[in-house]
């Protein structure tokens, strides 16, 4: 039978616990808000952005003028993948399960005969995925120092994918970030961006747009920004996820650690119990016996 | 006719305004553009440069460092990459964007060279429209 005091502290390290957990889970929901808030803040242009790419796709896309970023570079060999994870731990399955699906696709290329090239954003995704993927890893980005993320983040992400592109450094990219859909669920999700696709759009088939310059100088300007603006729009799915992810996975350790304190707490009075019914026996026997 | 449109400005972080607007003049990459109410839909690029609007709620003016506009019959949208309101707008703000700009004049291949010099040039105007 344990002893008494290693119980007491058994009982009063987990209560610590259980505040740590329970505020990291308050500290996550407030983020979580602000997250999603920005998130929300977003889609307008987001929507607007792929709604005018896809009209000028559709209407260019086919022709042999179309911009590489649109049409390809003309093969598939080198893949990009670029890897969104968070900066930090403590929020159940949300990195590994997205270093697991971006450790799927890249065995998946590789056994198709392709090259596979990663870029990691966030601190967590690249420690998950350097001991096996550390001599194709070209660039990690640490948005650990930004407390908020900015459309200049993106920004930046999409200038050096871009200007390796140019360099002809991959073929095709693709990103893999978790797509917030609530706070018990984020769903991990690969995206191609280079060449982009776009949905075609149905509502705006009905305009018929002039171009001012034309099409193609349009679609040129415009698809670098389409690339930013999806990074973009991923950087802030993947930061409500894992705001998201962090508050369920705190929730659930809160929880469990009330379960452990009441099991302890029983155990605890069992034994003091136990305890003084010994020292009673003792007592009554010692009596008897005079 | 409609006296007023509905014009919008979305930068990718927030959504910067969205009022009735009588008219409204856009720095288009092809020279400056007035648009009112009823405008045939031409989707074109911005140049850097300042977003006047005239509405039944009074004037306002926004400072955008590029993107595009989409104008239809019942409105206007501006997407831009940057945007300010004209009168809290700051120098440092374009800054970065001014650097970005000379940056890729600078390694521009031949046939893009005119194009970045000439955003280089509008920026420069822009700052100096600014003083």
């Amino acid at each position: 039978m344990p002893n008494l005091k290693d119980l007491k502290n058994r009982i009063d390290s987990v209560k610590n616990t259980r505040k740590i957990t329970k505020a990291m889970q308050m500290v996550a929901a407030a983020k979580l808000r602000r997250a999603q808030e920005a998130a929300e803040e977003g889609r307008p242009y987001t929507a607007r952005m792929n709604a005018v790419l896809g009209g000028l796709a559709a209407s260019v896309g086919g022709s042999e003028s179309a911009p590489i970023l649109l049409s390809g570079s003309g093969s598939d060999k080198v893949h990009l993948l670029i890897v969104m994870t968070g900066e930090r731990g403590l929020c159940g399955g949300f990195n590994s399960s997205i270093v697991r699906m971006a450790r799927a696709k890249a065995a998946e290329l590789k056994a198709a005969g392709k090259t596979v090239k990663m870029i990691t954003v966030g601190k967590k995704g690249r420690d998950q995925l350097k001991r096996e993927y550390s001599d194709v890893m070209v660039n990690h980005v640490d948005l650990s120092g930004i407390k908020r993320v900015g459309y200049a983040n993106a920004h930046e992400i999409a200038r050096d994918v871009l200007d390796r592109f140019n360099d002809g450094e991959f073929d095709v990219a693709t990103i893999f970030y978790n797509t917030f859909v609530n706070v018990a669920v984020q769903d991990p999700t690969e995206q191609q961006i280079i060449p982009a696709s776009f949905e075609a759009t149905d509502d705006e088939a009905g305009t018929v747009y002039d171009y001012e310059p034309g099409e193609d100088e349009i679609l040129k300007d415009l698809l670098p920004r389409g690339v930013a603006t999806q990074i973009f729009s991923a950087l802030l799915e993947n930061g409500a996820s894992e705001q998201g992810a962090r508050m369920s996975a705190m929730d659930n350790a809160t929880r469990n650690a009330g379960d452990m304190i009441d099991k302890l707490t029983i155990e605890y009075n069992r034994s003091r119990q136990a305890k003084i019914t010994n020292e009673l026996i003792e007592i009554i026997s010692g009596a008897e016996a005079l | 006719m409609a006296d007023t449109m509905q014009f919008d400005l979305v930068s990718p972080e927030r959504s910067l305004a969205s009022l009735q607007a009588a008219e409204v003049m856009l720095p288009a990459a092809e020279g400056d553009m007035t648009v009112l109410p009823d405008h045939a839909p031409v989707i074109t690029t911005l140049r850097p440069g300042v977003v006047k609007v005239n509405g039944p709620e009074g004037a306002a003016d926004f400072v955008v460092t590029g993107g595009f506009v989409e104008i239809t019959s019942e409105g206007v949208s501006v997407l831009a990459e940057q945007a300010h309101a004209g009168n809290e707008v700051k120098k440092a703000d374009l800054e970065s964007a001014y650097t970005f700009a000379r940056e890729q004049a600078e390694k521009a291949s031949d046939e893009d060279k005119s194009a970045a010099e000439k955003l280089v040039a509008d920026f420069a105007q822009l700052l100096e429209d600014m003083e």
